[in-house]
């Protein structure tokens, strides 16, 4: 599935602390156009910070992060215009309570890309129905369940045609029996070739579409490669040790 | 009575002494508690009902309510307020239908126009018949919102925004002296009027102030937030009356000779400050209270700072601390009483002038008893309002 195209984000020995403690340790990633990226690993192992750095909603204090030929400064252009190139979906979901689903969804479309009204909602409902809950467009988030409300903020990141795709921990929030629906919407989304990093324990999704996955511990790599690799022969013990954790609970 | 029509199907059922045993008598403590409650009732009651119907001699305020109301404002210029207030009655009619609930809302425009028409009696003259209108327009703006709601709810919002500058505009006038619309000084304002007026000089003025004092309290400009954390702890820790003393004592010092700001303007300005910066703590309260998650999720989607702001972090913020926001309204509009101290005529000092009038010396308690009342009403009206917004803003809220 990759191609020799350069990457689509490229990190080059990223590194961050909050205060005194290193929550990053020189993370390298060469992530490719259509790749889709598995990041698991213990809590506090700085997973989620790493791929919060890429859309700077965390801010890294050494290294290179450079997502689609833009690199990440405190140039404030930038910083929009990579945001604007990749979406993100949250564990908590983080829609906007205020708002019905359809404007969730429209209104980034409408006040950052400058598209009319009609057009946005045309592509919302197109996008709700591909998730499977177009019925749903005039409730309010707090009327729905929550593997709905997630469908909803994958919807909402869509609806920006972003490059990239980031999940920071889409199901760990939800109720088992809605695990699934997310994670249908995930691999329909997997299958159309969008660049996915998946921070996620869910190894099951990693075994169905994953290229690659990074095994994260105390703010750095400690192993990566295929699916296939980690599973079956993983070679360093912190790894072995974590699968055999929460693969047998 | 109302506890044998009422038939709920259990044994449970309440009859007048259930009930009364039940919430009043249930153990000694209660029930001495409740015979002293009545007696208090009773006697405050009986004795203020006595007084309003018997001993009160309510002459003073017939014969000053034009004075109490308008203050000097002059007769021949009145028919101005009475234009401002039937625009009132129609937008009031039109929102009550739109934006309230059912029978409430209902109940509520029929009393008011049955209020209208009362009053419409009592008095006599031009005004019975500019009552008589309004009463007729609060009902055409209610059928009007009936019938054609989706359409009136923007108009009426519209109606909303302008009406305060058309209100200030038409009675202070447009040309200096004569022609179209002569000017009517400030010092000619006064009465329910003035007290009005500056309330909505301070809500309109404070809170879109107040709301950048908050923003800018948490700004990331050192400058900025530091001007606004000095004004806000500044004019917090003063109390409103010495603001308009220094409005109005201290102000002609520093402005060179020649130059006077109207004493009304002065006034306001203070009122409007003073209210900011309560407004400003109070916003910063509801800001606070949205989670980190929905501006992490606006900025995800690339909006930027102020578009994150005005669009997802203020309307959520803004809609949490309507309440508070209410109860400041409230009281400000009951702070405007202090004006009086300054030598403004709003209720409360034309009420001191009252007071002072040869002729009726001694009325003292008729007087405070209606301006207290005609506070009362515009309070809960506010306070019926916000209970109103709340409940037609709440919807999926979390």
């Amino acid at each position: 599935m990759t191609t020799d195209k350069t990457p689509i984000i490229t990190a080059k020995d990223v590194s961050k602390w909050f205060g005194d403690f290193q929550a990053l340790r020189g993370v390298n990633m060469e992530v490719k156009q259509g790749e889709v990226i598995v990041i698991f690993g213990p809590s506090g192992s700085g997973k989620s910070t790493f791929i919060r750095t890429i859309n700077r909603l965390e801010e890294h204090q050494s290294g290179d992060i450079i997502v689609d030929g833009i690199e990440l400064s405190h140039d404030v252009r930038n910083i929009e215009k990579i945001r604007e190139e990749t979406g993100m979906v949250f564990q908590q979901f983080n829609l906007f309570p205020h708002l019905t689903v359809l404007q969730n969804i429209t209104l980034a479309p409408i006040w950052v890309k400058k598209w009319d009204k009609a057009r946005a909602e045309e592509k919302a409902m197109e996008l709700l129905t591909r998730v499977g809950i177009p019925e749903q467009a005039s409730k309010y988030p707090g009327q729905l369940s929550g593997g709905q409300q997630q469908r909803v903020a994958i919807a909402r990141a869509l609806a920006m045609e972003p490059k990239i795709m980031l999940f920071d921990e889409p199901t760990s929030a939800l109720d088992p029996e809605m695990i699934k629906e997310v994670l249908d919407a995930m691999i329909e989304l997997a299958k159309t070739g969008m660049t996915m990093l998946v921070v996620t324990h869910e190894m099951g999704f990693a075994r169905a579409v994953a290229d690659r996955m990074f095994f994260f511990d105390k703010g750095e790599i400690v192993e990566s490669g295929t699916p296939e690799q980690i599973f079956k022969a993983p070679k360093e013990d912190r790894t072995k040790l974590f699968l055999s954790q929460i693969l047998h609970h | 009575m109302s506890a044998t029509t009422l038939k709920p199907p259990s044994a449970e059922r309440l009859t007048l002494l259930g009930w009364l045993r039940k919430n009043l008598f249930n153990s000694w403590g209660n029930a001495i508690l409740t015979v002293v409650a009545g007696w208090l009732t009773y006697v405050t009651v009986r004795g203020l009902l006595l007084w309003v119907f018997t001993e009160a001699d309510w002459e003073v305020v017939v014969t000053n309510l034009r004075l109490i109301l308008l203050g000097q404002y002059p007769i021949a210029e009145v028919w101005r307020i009475w234009v401002s207030m039937a625009l009132l009655a129609f937008l009031i009619g039109n929102s009550l239908s739109i934006w309230g609930k059912g029978k409430t809302s209902t109940r509520f425009t029929v009393l008011l126009m049955a209020v209208l028409v009362g009053l419409g009696f009592v008095v006599s003259g031009p005004s019975r018949l500019w009552l008589i209108g309004m009463a007729a327009l609060v009902g055409a703006g209610w059928f009007l919102g009936r019938s054609a709601g989706k359409t009136m709810r923007n108009v009426v919002g519209i109606g909303w925004v302008v009406w305060p500058p058309i209100f200030i505009l038409l009675l202070r006038g447009l040309t200096p002296a004569e022609g179209f619309l002569p000017q009517v000084g400030t010092n000619l304002w006064g009465g329910l009027m003035l007290t009005f007026m500056l309330t909505i000089v301070g809500i309109v003025f404070s809170f879109p102030i107040g709301v950048l004092l908050a923003l800018g309290r948490q700004s990331n400009l050192p400058i900025v937030r530091w001007f606004c954390i000095t004004f806000i702890e500044v004019v917090r820790g003063v109390p409103l009356i010495t603001i308009l003393f220094m409005a109005q004592l201290m102000l002609p010092l520093f402005l060179p000779a020649g130059l006077t700001i109207d004493r009304v303007l002065r006034a306001m300005v203070g009122i409007t400050l003073f209210s900011a910066a309560y407004l400003a703590e109070n916003v910063r309260g509801g800001l606070q209270a949205i989670p980190k998650g929905q501006y992490e999720a606006a900025y995800a989607l690339g909006l930027n700072g102020a578009l994150s702001m005005g669009l997802i972090i203020l309307p959520q913020a803004l809609r949490l601390i309507i309440p508070i926001l209410v109860g400041q309204f409230i009281a400000l509009f009951k702070d405007t009483a202090l004006v009086a101290i300054v030598g403004l005529f709003d209720l409360v000092g034309i009420a001191r002038t009252v007071l002072a009038q040869p002729a009726f010396l001694g009325t003292h308690r008729e007087v405070y008893a209606f301006i207290s009342l005609l506070y009362w009403v515009f309070s809960y009206a506010m306070s019926y309002v916000s209970i109103r917004l709340e409940d037609s803003l709440g919807v999926g809220k979390r």
